[in-house]
């Protein structure tokens, strides 16, 4: 068994509206300072070790990321 | 001639689409998510809801129903889709639409009358209308702005592939005030406010809708 990691996160040129809302929230809250907020999805997957690389990247390109406005980036936790 | 409409776990608006097609005199025929067979349809409405609680993101888990991969070849094929609201999320995720469909810009659901022009009326879905006719449909979604990087954009721009515009402002963020598309041959239509509730103004704030329905009817008859 391991675990693995799917980041997903909107694209530089995606509008994030919730990220800009947390970050127009934070200055009200009292934090000063943070100029940018993106806000995405965590996914963590336990998969056992049948389970290549390929099949994981086919995992969060064709399912967890819709590409066409997210990237992603998949790592195995040691 | 037969309209198949699909209802999935979630879905909200199959029975006014079976009520649009009955209004343009078709045969409306329920389709279930979990069914690979299409009854014989001519024609499918994937409706506005929210398929599979919108889990993961708007339509991402629908287009892997069993129904979805019929309806994807059947459109390859020709027969005309068209994707109301959830239904448009759907058909962008199975990639029948290019594009995706994003939170709207104020983060607030929106639910109003709004107007729209219909840009292209050569679809198998907008005969009906006059070119840059304004219509009146109700629009109720949180995720409605509709983004596709600019190479698509200047594609369906170029191509004619806009089919439906907001008027006034903009309620979604939606890039270039995109309401709705098509596929290249003009077959796959796809728009976020919801024509099958304005088919008669008793119940609606118009019948502007039924033109969509009626025209379907048409291009059927004809083909």
């Amino acid at each position: 068994m391991a675990r693995v990691v799917v980041d997903v996160m909107p694209k530089p040129e995606i509008l994030d509206p919730q990220g800009q809302a947390v970050a127009g929230a934070l200055p009200r809250l009292g934090f000063t300072g943070v100029t940018s907020v993106r806000q995405g999805k965590h996914f963590e997957l336990e998969v056992d070790d049948s389970v290549d690389d390929e099949t994981l990247a086919k995992i969060a390109e064709g399912f967890l990321a819709n590409p066409v406005i997210e990237e992603w980036t998949v790592r195995r936790l040691p | 001639m037969k309209i198949g409409v699909i209802t999935f776990p979630g879905t909200l608006d199959d029975v006014d689409a079976v009520r649009a097609a009955r209004y343009a005199d078709a045969e409306a025929v329920n389709l279930w998510h979990a069914d690979e067979d299409l009854r014989g349809v001519d024609a499918v409405i994937v409706p506005g809801g929210f398929s599979y609680g919108d889990y993961l993101r708007c339509g991402a888990i629908a287009r892997f129903a069993p129904v979805m991969s019929s309806v994807v070849d059947a459109a390859k094929g020709g027969m005309p889709v068209l994707g109301i609201c959830n239904g448009f999320q759907i058909l962008c995720e199975a990639g029948l639409l290019p594009g995706a469909l994003v939170r709207n810009k104020k983060l607030h659901f929106v639910c109003r009358d709004q107007w729209l022009r219909v840009e292209n009326n050569t679809t198998a879905w907008t005969t009906r209308y006059e070119a840059g006719a304004e219509i009146l449909v109700p629009l109720k979604s949180g995720e409605g702005g509709y983004v596709a990087d600019q190479s698509t954009l200047d594609e369906l721009e170029g191509e004619g592939r806009v089919v439906f515009r907001y008027v006034g402002e903009n309620p979604n963020g939606s890039r270039d005030d995109i309401a709705g598309i098509c596929s290249a041959n003009g077959r796959v239509v796809g728009l976020m406010p919801h024509p099958e509730h304005a088919i008669d103004a008793l119940t609606g704030p118009s019948d502007d809708g039924l033109g969509m329905f009626l025209s379907l009817v048409d291009s059927l008859v004809n083909a």
